[in-house]
């Protein structure tokens, strides 16, 4: 108990100015992120709004770990991040399965990583592979699977080594819109569940309102956040997207993000 | 049987080049100096096969390839994966590697001979060397393409770096490793018996240059449909095994 009570408070995250420089093979390095600071509490929701070329999903791959943070700290319950790790999971746009990897053997890989029996993780592969209702897919290969299903094969496969922290970087922007909505219901039940601190990088507006508790809007490049907007409801639902209050919140948001839309789409070249 | 018929079918054209050949042959339309007639190859093939001779040197230039590409196989694939991944290696390895792909590895054959003698040695050695840089230069580039959410997927669910190497970048960048164990495989053929041709005492490449110089046309070209008929089937054997390994691909 006391051991859990330590891992969920060491699960909200400090970002202190942040900056991020990219440098691509040729021309001129491109500041993504300028001095960027924000906090993100204990099992709380949170979008990472903003344009594309924004440096939202940079923002994400330095709280993984999977790019070097250069300028700035970011620490999680208090230990600053120099690594990917175990206790934060992500979840792509692409999906990133392994390929060569069936759907259980995908599931089965953070797993085995684990001071697990072979029968404990057999059966925790299989309870995440039900959660995500993806039970008689088990030895489907990703070439086989959908892209609904792909995206509910790697939530799996995210969820079973129980991070406390998940990254989701545009996980259902390369769904359809139906596939979309139905994922944006599941992963509310599951999180409801499983309270989890997220991270959820998105383009969509309505979406940012509809997930998250919090949304961070992020001002075109260099990334800088712009505006912080609560979006707490008190049900979630499909019938709460039709409610006045949720339309007025997605009509606010869009504005602040409307503007820095207009800029970014100024700088894209062609 | 539908699948066994259209493989017939696409032989057809094997079948018509031979009747060719046989016809061209039998009514002296071209000297069998020039060309024996194909039957009478496949009756020297029967007798060569009978005294156990064409059996002995295959097995001989088996061993010489499989040793060889074998080596090459390893070698350049944990060559060509560690170049990608680890910059000491890649500085090192890269202008080497640069400097020897182009090289005719026909061109080694005298050196090998000096440095190694007649014997299995100079053809092994050979072998590896030719086969290694297409399979080093397919591992590299395998590698180096591997998707990094990939790589950032492993990581984050608890893969060391060693593990991301083994488990997630090696069996990403296997197509294209498989492809270039393919040139190297035809390669082996080509370095195999243009070796034994020019210095060996057994081994289908020397009994080709030995049957040529005796005059013995028909068994030379025996032996040479021998060499063909094997590399044939040794590529759609590779084939098949290709396809088995990459059925997640679908």
């Amino acid at each position: 108990m006391v051991e859990r009570l330590k891992q969920d408070a060491a699960a909200s995250i400090r970002i202190e100015s942040i900056s991020h420089e990219y440098r691509p093979a040729r021309g001129r390095p491109v500041q993504a992120l300028d001095e960027v600071s924000l906090e993100i509490r204990d099992r709380e929701f949170l979008a990472l709004l903003g344009p594309s070329g924004c440096g939202k999903s940079t923002l994400l791959y330095l709280i993984g770990g999977f790019l070097p943070i250069t300028h700035g700290r970011i620490e999680i319950g208090g230990r600053a991040v120099t690594e990917p790790g175990p206790d934060r999971g992500i979840v792509f746009q692409h999906f990133a399965l392994f390929p060569w990897k069936t759907v259980l053997q995908n599931v089965l890989y953070g797993l085995q990583k684990l001071r697990l029996t072979r029968e404990e993780q057999l059966k925790r592969a299989r309870d995440y592979i039900n959660l995500v209702k993806l039970t008689g897919f088990e030895n489907s290969y990703p070439s086989q699977l959908s892209g609904g299903m792909k995206q509910r094969a790697a939530l799996a496969r995210t969820l079973a080594v129980d991070p406390t922290i998940l990254l989701m970087d545009e996980p259902f922007g390369a769904l359809d819109a139906q596939t979309r909505s139905l994922m944006q219901e599941e992963l509310l039940s599951i999180w409801q569940r499983q309270r989890k601190t997220v991270v959820f990088v998105t383009h969509d507006v309505q979406e940012a309102v509809y997930l998250a508790d919090r949304i961070a809007i992020m001002s075109a490049r260099p990334g800088r956040i712009k505006e912080i907007v609560d979006s707490r409801f008190e049900q979630r639902g499909p019938a709460l997207l039709k409610s006045p209050a949720f339309m007025e919140k997605v009509d606010y948001v869009w504005n602040v993000v409307r503007q820095e839309a207009i800029i970014a789409q100024a700088e894209v070249p062609m | 049987m539908t699948g066994a018929l259209t493989a017939l079918y696409r032989y057809v054209p094997l079948l018509l080049l031979a009747a060719l050949w046989e016809g061209l042959t039998r009514f002296g339309i071209v000297s069998d100096l020039v060309l024996p007639p194909l039957s009478g190859v496949i009756a020297s093939w029967f007798t060569l096969f009978e005294d156990g001779g064409i059996l002995y040197h295959t097995g001989a230039s088996l061993l010489r390839g499989v040793s060889g590409l074998g080596l090459a196989i390893a070698v350049g694939t944990t060559l060509g994966v560690l170049m990608a991944w680890i910059v000491p290696i890649r500085v090192v390895f890269r202008p080497i590697v640069q400097m020897f792909y182009p090289i005719p590895k026909s061109a080694l054959i005298p050196i090998m001979m000096i440095w190694l003698g007649f014997g299995d040695a100079s053809k092994i050695v050979l072998i590896f060397l030719g086969c290694m840089l297409p399979v080093t230069v397919s591992a590299f580039n395998g590698a180096r393409g591997v998707d990094r959410v990939l790589i950032w997927s492993a990581r984050s669910l608890g893969a060391t770096r060693g593990e991301v190497l083994r488990e997630v970048i090696a069996p990403a960048a296997l197509p294209e490793i498989l492809s270039g164990i393919r040139t190297a495989l035809a390669l082996s053929f080509l370095l195999l018996v243009s070796s034994e041709l020019l210095i060996s005492r057994e081994g289908l490449g020397y009994l080709i240059g030995n049957f040529g110089d005796a005059g013995i046309y028909t068994s030379m070209f025996a032996v040479v449909l021998t060499v063909s008929a094997l590399g044939f089937a040794a590529d759609r054997l590779y084939l098949l095994f290709v396809r088995r390994v990459l059925a997640w691909r679908e």
